[in-house]
């Protein structure tokens, strides 16, 4: 008698503990799950924070041919966007040929990409003078330009730098970033092309491009 | 006494010395310069670059101080730089050393004659003239063959074929 009791008695607190022991572990993984999935919400946050503000802003420009142009000039179709000047010896008309044979070589693989050649010297290229300039590479190239004010949110929101560098009497160069930025068909930017880059390492990129968007 | 007649022999040699071109090179007292060309401009743009090739074979150094071109309104010598991402231009206000002994290139991407304010624009197939000045060797003009856009280099120059 005394026996079976303490035997019951002895059940009744493991069954106790052992129910304690549950409720534990369900609150502890409860807890963990509910930190993870917050960990998990604030890491994909941070993720799509990153590529999506990058090369986002708002700007009012104008084209070549003298039409309004915003933020709305990457989506629908996939880009490639370069900074520079038409007073620029060297950096400027090499990429320029560069895109030209770019768009040369790939051919009718291209027609849906857009290239824009947009000026960091808003106060000497006119829509006209970027319009023959930039046109020169090929027909899917569009000169850009617009107020310094504008130029200076476009060029912020590419993170792109330029600045005015005196020369001898009132003249001036620029210094400015020299890469190409390439865009897919919803306004994200998907990388660069570099300076003087390998001619089949940017038609990779290109294609690469081309085939996301 | 002595010395004034090395000097004006020195001068005279100068003078009597037109800047002989053999197998593309043009001399100028000990300063050789070879490979020059220019690029081919854009629509619009108003300036155009021009390379070269400078060697010393003198014992004392020299200084490229000045360039000038009918085809340009201004005409200075500058040096490019890529600084990361970024594309930075130079005016070299003190000129271009050309040390004893020593060859200097003017090349894309590094020193260049920078042609601003164009009168005409680059067109391949055709040539700038430029005049240079050094320090001690005195001017000389030369014509620079306007290459592609995009051209890195002359063509070397191997003999007189292909003309």
């Amino acid at each position: 008698m005394t026996a079976t009791r303490g035997i019951e008695m002895a059940l009744h607190t493991i069954r106790t503990w052992l129910w304690i022991s549950v409720i534990a572990l369900a609150v502890t993984v409860g807890a963990a799950a509910l930190l993870l999935r917050q960990q998990g919400t604030t890491a994909v946050a941070s993720t799509s924070t990153g590529p999506s503000t990058f090369g986002k802003g708002s700007y009012e420009l104008v084209d070549h041919r003298g039409d309004a142009m915003d933020e709305t000039m990457f989506i629908g179709q996939p880009s490639v966007l370069f900074f520079g000047f038409t007073h620029c010896p060297e950096v400027c008309p090499t990429t320029m040929a560069e895109m030209a044979s770019w768009f040369e070589t790939l051919g009718p693989e291209a027609q849906d990409l857009r290239a824009y050649f947009v000026t960091v010297d808003p106060e000497r290229d006119t829509p006209e003078i970027v319009g023959e300039y930039a046109s020169w590479a090929g027909e899917q190239m569009t000169g850009v330009t617009g107020t310094p004010e504008e130029i200076a949110k476009i060029a912020k929101a590419w993170g792109v730098y330029y600045e005015k560098v005196p020369l001898e009497g009132d003249d001036y160069t620029m210094d400015h970033t020299a890469s190409v930025y390439l865009i897919d068909d919803k306004g994200e930017f998907q990388g660069t092309v570099a300076y003087r880059e390998d001619k089949d390492t940017a038609l990779g990129k290109l294609r690469n491009l081309l085939a996301k968007s | 006494m002595t010395r004034l007649i090395q000097a004006a022999f020195a001068a005279a040699v100068l003078f009597a010395t037109p800047a002989l071109a053999h197998n593309g090179v043009v001399h100028l007292g000990p300063i050789d310069i070879s490979l020059p060309f220019a690029r081919a401009t854009l629509p619009n743009a108003p300036v155009g670059g021009g390379f070269l090739t400078i060697e010393n074979t003198g014992a004392e150094a020299d200084r490229l101080i000045s360039a000038s071109s009918p085809a340009a309104a201004e005409v200075q010598l500058h040096e490019m730089a890529m600084d990361g991402e970024v594309m930075r231009m130079r005016q070299l206000e003190d000129g271009i050393e050309i040390p004893a002994g020593g060859t200097v290139t003017l090349e894309p991407g590094g020193l260049h004659i920078m042609f601003m304010g164009l009168r005409e624009p680059f067109v391949e197939g055709e040539e700038v003239p430029v005049t240079l000045t050094f320090e001690q060797a005195g001017s000389v003009e030369i014509k620079l063959p306007v290459l592609a856009v995009a051209a890195d280099a002359a063509p070397a120059h191997d003999g007189h074929q292909g003309h």
